[in-house]
C-alpha cells in the first residue's frame, strides 16, 4: 500500500502548532510507518507539491504571498486540516483586525511605535493583506483542530482518525486558547 | 354625561349636519399636508365666505381618504365626489362650479373607481368624513353609542361574549383571538387591570394605525373604554410613537374632549364604571411595539421585550392584569357592539372575519391607506386597488407584513388574505404593510435592506437577533458584492431557521422572513449573483453589475 | 406553600415547585442541560439561548431559563435540532467580539470556551467582528475589557438583584449594546460602584476580572457560591 502524502505548514503562527506535532514523540515513529512527509518547514521542499492526500496549516493568512499559498495547497490537497486557533479562526495573529483594518497603522504600531531600535517599516516583504484571514475566510477547509497550541494527543487523534478513513469527532476533545 | 345629553348632542349634530347642503371634507392628515392641504383647507373657506354659501356649505378639516396618490385629496358630499390634487386655485372653481352652480367639475374628480370598489371601510368608516379634532362629529354619526350600549345595556360578560363571536383577532399582527384575550384578562386576578393601546407602529411604509388615530381618534378611545369595562380595567394607556407628531396632537385632545363631557372619567353615563387614559410616547424604537417591550417601556425602563409567559394577561404592567389591543383592534369594537357580531362575522372568511387596513405602496399606481375584507386576493388588492405596477414595468414581488413580511411572487397572487395563508406562504400579516415590487428591484438586495432594518432595530437581548441577523445582513451584503459560493446558500438558510426558531420574541422570530422567502421564490437570483457575479436588476456590484465586477 | 408539579424530563419523572424553570428544575435532578446567561440566585434573562429545550406537542423551543415547569409537561433536553441551535448560539457568541482564547484572563476558566469545546464549535462558519472597544483599568482593583464580553447582562443582575446597587447597565441597542458602569463612566469613577467584585466574579467571560490575577488563581465558581451564600444570609437577615 502506498503511503499517504502528508504536509504541514507554516503561515503567520507561532510555529508553536509546528511544536505540538513534534510532541507527538514517539507515535511520530508509528505515524512515520504510513505517511511520507512531502512538504513541511522540516523538511526541505522548495515547491509545494502536487497530489498531497493530507495538508496540515497552521497559521493565520496574513499575507498575499501565504493567500497564493494557501490557494495552492488547497488545489493540490484532498483533506485540508486547520491546525491550531491562529488558522482555526485568526487567533492572536488577527488581533491586528481590531486597528481599524489599515494596513499602514498596522506596520507603524509594530515597527515605529514599538520599536526601540531602527524605526521604519519595512518594504522588500510580501505585503501585508487589509486582514489576516483564518483558512475558512480564504479557502474551502475539511477539518479544524482548535488549540494554541492543540495538544499532541489531539493532532495524533487527528491524523489516525484520518488514516483510518474515519472522521474525527472533536465534541469534548479540544480547547481554544 | 348623562345618557340623554349624549342622544340630545347626537340629534342637535345631525340637525345641524342635515342644515347644509354640501359639506367639504378637506384631508388634512400626514399624507396630504406636505401637499398644502392646510392652504387648500383655507381656500375653501375663503371661497365659501366669498360665494356667500357659508349657510349650505361647511367645510370641514378631515383626516385620511385613504388616497394618498392624488394628495391633497377633497371629497364633497352628498355624493362622495373625490377631488385629486386639489390646489387653492382648484378650490375656488370646485366652490364656484360644484356649490355655487351644482356642477361638479369632472376635470378634477378622481375617476378611479376600481380603487374603492373592493374595498370596506369599518375601521375607516368615519375616515375622512368627520373633523377629528370635534367630538360633536364624532357623535353625529353614531360615536360613544357603542360605550352607553356596553354600559347600560350589556355585562361585561356579555361584551366579551359579543367580541368573541364576532371572531375579531388582533390587528397588530399575531392574529389572536380578541375575545378570547379580554376573557384572560377578566379572569385574571389583581387589581387594578390595565388596558393598552398599541400605536407604536414602526414600520417603514406603514401608516395605518396613524392614519386611523389622525382621522378617527375617539373610536380607539370607545373602543379602549369599552375593552376597560370588559376586562374591568380602570386605567389605560395608548403607547404612540413619537415620531407622530399629528396622531399624537389629535389623540391628546381628542381625550381632552372626551374628559371633558365625561366619556372618560368617573362614572361614565352615570354608571358605576370609570375609566381613565394617558398618552405614553414612544421614543423611537421599532422592538418597542413588542408588548413585553411596551409594558417596560411604560414602567420606565428600557423597551426590550422579555419572555412569555407570563402573558401580559397575567402579569403585565407593575405586574398587574393587562389587556394590550392594537388601536385597529380596538376601533372595531364599537361597530362590533352595534351591529352585532352575527353582521361582523358575515364580513370576511369564516376563519378570518372581518377587514384589515393596509398602507399600499412600492411600485403600484395607486398607493394609499385601503380596507378590504379578509379573504380577498393579493391580486386583487395589488392589480385592482393598486392598478398595478407603473406602465412598462413587469410585477415582480410583493412583500406582506413590513420589514419582516415574506416575499410573494406572482404565482401566489391568488393566495387569500388571511393569518393563516400568509403565515403558510412565508409572509406575515403583520401590521399590514404591502409594498410591491417590479423588475427594477433586486431580490437580494431588498433581503438585504430589510435585514438591515432588523439589525437596526434589534434590541440586542438575544443571540439569535442581535448576532445572528447581523452576520446574517454581512454574508447578503457580501453576496451583492460578489462574494460567496453557491454553498453559502444551505447555511444562510440554517441560520435563518435558528433565528426564527430561538429568537426570544416575535422581531427576530420573523426577521428572516425577507431572506427566506426570496431564497424560496427568487433563488435564480441568488444564484446569478454567487456564481455569475451578475445582477439580473442592475442593482448590485459596486459598478453597476455585469460580470467581473 | 406553593403546589409541587410533576413532569418528566429526558423521560425522567421529576416532581417540581410550580413555578420553577426547567433549567433548575434538571439541574436539581442532576440532568444537564448547556447554559451560558443562566445565573441561579438571579433572575432569568432568557438571552444567549443555548439551553434551549424542546416540550413535547410543541414545534417551538423554549430556553428553559426562562419557561416554568407545568404538570405533565414532557422535556427534551437534547436532540439534532437543539444541538445545532446550540451550536450556532457559541458560534455566534464568538464571532461577535474578538475572544481570543490564547491572550485571556479566563484562559482555562471560560464558560464560552467551555462550552465551545462541549458542543464541537471546532470552528465559525460567519465572519468575525474585531471590535476595538478601549480597555477600562481605570479601577484599582478591578478590570474591564469590553472586546469579551457577551452581553448575558449576569454583572447587571447581580449589582442591581444582590448587591442592590444598579451600578451597571446596558447603553445603545442591537449590536452596539455595550455594558457600561452609572452613565457609561470610567469604572474607577463610577460613584453608585461599591467595589464588592461579584459583578467580575458572576462574568462568565473575561470580560470583567480582579487586576493582576489570572483566573485560575481566583476560581470563579467558588466566587459564585460565596456570592450565593452572602445572598442566602440577606434572604434570612
Amino acid at each position: 500500500m502506498a503511503k499517504v502524502r502528508l504536509a504541514t505548514v507554516w503561515l503567520s503562527g507561532c510555529s508553536g502548532c509546528h511544536m505540538s506535532f513534534l510532541d507527538q514523540d514517539e507515535k511520530l515513529l508509528e505515524l512515520a510507518g504510513e505517511i511520507e512527509l512531502v512538504y513541511s518547514p522540516i523538511a526541505d521542499v522548495k515547491n509545494f507539491p502536487e497530489n498531497v492526500d493530507i495538508t496540515l496549516v497552521e497559521g493565520a493568512v496574513g499575507n498575499e504571498e501565504q493567500l497564493e499559498l494557501l490557494k495552492r495547497i488547497r488545489k493540490n490537497t484532498k483533506i485540508l486540516v486547520a491546525l491550531g486557533d491562529c488558522a482555526v479562526n485568526g487567533n492572536v495573529t488577527a488581533l491586528r483586525n481590531s486597528l481599524n483594518n489599515s494596513v499602514e497603522e498596522v506596520l507603524k504600531k509594530a515597527y515605529v511605535e514599538n520599536a526601540t531600535l531602527k524605526q521604519n517599516t519595512p518594504t522588500h516583504v510580501p505585503r501585508l493583506l487589509k486582514k489576516a484571514l483564518a483558512l475558512n475566510e480564504a479557502v474551502k477547509v475539511d477539518f479544524y483542530v482548535p488549540g494554541c497550541p492543540p495538544s499532541a494527543n489531539l493532532i495524533n487523534y487527528v491524523l489516525n482518525e484520518l488514516l483510518e478513513g474515519r472522521t474525527p469527532a472533536l465534541e469534548g476533545r479540544f480547547k481554544y486558547g | 354625561m348623562k345618557p340623554d345629553e349624549l342622544r340630545n348632542l347626537a340629534q342637535k349634530e345631525d340637525e345641524l349636519r342635515k342644515s347644509y347642503r354640501y359639506r367639504i371634507n378637506v384631508c388634512c392628515s400626514s399624507g396630504c399636508m406636505p401637499f398644502g392641504a392646510l392652504k387648500v383647507l383655507s381656500a375653501f373657506k375663503d371661497a365659501v365666505k366669498e360665494s356667500g354659501v357659508e349657510e349650505e356649505c361647511y367645510v370641514a378639516r378631515t383626516g385620511c381618504i385613504g388616497t394618498c396618490s392624488i394628495a391633497p385629496a377633497v371629497l364633497v358630499e352628498p355624493g362622495d365626489y373625490l377631488y385629486q390634487n386639489v390646489t387653492p386655485e382648484k378650490a375656488k372653481e370646485i366652490v364656484k362650479e360644484h356649490i355655487v352652480n351644482n356642477r361638479p367639475v369632472k376635470s378634477m374628480l378622481y375617476g378611479n373607481e376600481a380603487y374603492f370598489k373592493k374595498q370596506l371601510r369599518i375601521v375607516l368608516r368615519n375616515a375622512g368624513k368627520i373633523d377629528p379634532l370635534r367630538i360633536e362629529d364624532y357623535i353625529a354619526v353614531g360615536g360613544y353609542y357603542a360605550l352607553l350600549k356596553a354600559l347600560t345595556r350589556m355585562t361585561p360578560e356579555g361584551v366579551i361574549e359579543e367580541v368573541a363571536l364576532s371572531g375579531l383577532k388582533g390587528r397588530g399582527g399575531a392574529g389572536f383571538l380578541t375575545g378570547l384575550k379580554w376573557r384572560y384578562v377578566a379572569r385574571a386576578t389583581g387589581s387594578p387591570k390595565y388596558v393598552i393601546a398599541n400605536l407604536d407602529e414602526g414600520d417603514p411604509g406603514v401608516f395605518a394605525n396613524r392614519t386611523l388615530a389622525e382621522a378617527d381618534p375617539h373610536a380607539i378611545i370607545e373602543g379602549m373604554t369599552i375593552a376597560a369595562y370588559a376586562v374591568g380595567a380602570s386605567k389605560g394607556y395608548i403607547y404612540v410613537r413619537s415620531e407622530y407628531p399629528l396622531a399624537v396632537e389629535t389623540l391628546k385632545k381628542a381625550i381632552e374632549a372626551a374628559k371633558s363631557m365625561g366619556l372618560l372619567g368617573e362614572k361614565i353615563f352615570e354608571t358605576a364604571f370609570s375609566f381613565d387614559i394617558e398618552l405614553r410616547l414612544g421614543a423611537g424604537a421599532f422592538v418597542a411595539g413588542e408588548e413585553t417591550a411596551i409594558l417596560a417601556s411604560i414602567e420606565g425602563r428600557r423597551a426590550m421585550p422579555r419572555p412569555r409567559p407570563p402573558y401580559p394577561a397575567q402579569s403585565g404592567l407593575w405586574g398587574k392584569p393587562t389587556l394590550i389591543n392594537n388601536v385597529e383592534t380596538l376601533a372595531n369594537i364599537p361597530v362590533i357592539l352595534l351591529k352585532g357580531s352575527e353582521w361582523f362575522s358575515s364580513i370576511g372568511t369564516k376563519n378570518c372575519t372581518g377587514t384589515k387596513c393596509f398602507s399600499l405602496t412600492g411600485k403600484v399606481n395607486n398607493p394609499g391607506l385601503i380596507e378590504v375584507p379578509m379573504g380577498i386576493t393579493l391580486r386583487e388588492v395589488v392589480f385592482e386597488i393598486g392598478g398595478g405596477v407603473p406602465p412598462g414595468r413587469r410585477f415582480k414581488a410583493v412583500q406582506v407584513g413590513g420589514p419582516s413580511g415574506g416575499f410573494l411572487p406572482e404565482q401566489l397572487l391568488d393566495l387569500p388574505i388571511d393569518y393563516e395563508s400568509l403565515t403558510k406562504a412565508g409572509a406575515i400579516m403583520g401590521s399590514g404593510g404591502i409594498v410591491v415590487l417590479d423588475d427594477t428591484s433586486c431580490m437580494v438586495d431588498t433581503a438585504k435592506f430589510f435585514t438591515e432594518f432588523c439589525v437596526d432595530e434589534s434590541c440586542g437581548k438575544c443571540t439569535p437577533c442581535r448576532a445572528g441577523l447581523y452576520k446574517l445582513y454581512k454574508i447578503l451584503d457580501g453576496f451583492t458584492q460578489g462574494e460567496g459560493d453557491i454553498q453559502d446558500l444551505d447555511k444562510v438558510e440554517d441560520l435563518c431557521e435558528f433565528i426564527k426558531e430561538a429568537s426570544l420574541c416575535g422581531l427576530g422570530q420573523t426577521a428572516p422572513n425577507p431572506t427566506l422567502t426570496t431564497l424560496k421564490y427568487f433563488r435564480d437570483e441568488y444564484v446569478s449573483h454567487i456564481v455569475e457575479k451578475k445582477c439580473p436588476a442592475g442593482k448590485c456590484f459596486k459598478d453597476g453589475g455585469g460580470a467581473g465586477s | 406553600m406553593s403546589k409541587t408539579v410533576e413532569l418528566t424530563i429526558d423521560g425522567k419523572k421529576v416532581a417540581a415547585k410550580e413555578g420553577d424553570n426547567i433549567l433548575k428544575v434538571a439541574r436539581e435532578n442532576n440532568i444537564y442541560i448547556p447554559a451560558l446567561c443562566y445565573l441561579e440566585g438571579v433572575s432569568s434573562l432568557g438571552g444567549c439561548r443555548v439551553c434551549v429545550v424542546e416540550i413535547r406537542g410543541s414545534p417551538k423551543v423554549f430556553a428553559s431559563c426562562v419557561t416554568p415547569v407545568a404538570e405533565g409537561m414532557e422535556v427534551i433536553t437534547d436532540s439534532e435540532r437543539l444541538r445545532r441551535y446550540r451550536k450556532w448560539a457559541i458560534e455566534l457568541l464568538l464571532a461577535e467580539r474578538p475572544h481570543v482564547c490564547s491572550v485571556c484572563v479566563a484562559n482555562g476558566n471560560c464558560e464560552l470556551q467551555q462550552l465551545a469545546t462541549e458542543l464541537g464549535v471546532d470552528h465559525l462558519r460567519v465572519d468575525r467582528k474585531w471590535t476595538n472597544y478601549e480597555l477600562d483599568l481605570t479601577h484599582e482593583r478591578f478590570a474591564y475589557d469590553p472586546n469579551r464580553c457577551i452581553l448575558c447582562t449576569r454583572c447587571i443582575r447581580v449589582c442591581d438583584e444582590v448587591e442592590g446597587v444598579h451600578a451597571i447597565d446596558l447603553m445603545l441597542r442591537g449590536k452596539n449594546s455595550k455594558v457600561i458602569f452609572d452613565l457609561d463612566d470610567k469604572w474607577g469613577f463610577a460613584e453608585s460602584c461599591t467595589s464588592c467584585g461579584k459583578c467580575s466574579a458572576v462574568c462568565p467571560v473575561g470580560a470583567l476580572y480582579v487586576k493582576g490575577k489570572p483566573l485560575s488563581e481566583v476560581k470563579k465558581k467558588e466566587l459564585v457560591s460565596f456570592v450565593m451564600s452572602r445572598r442566602s444570609e440577606k434572604t434570612i437577615g
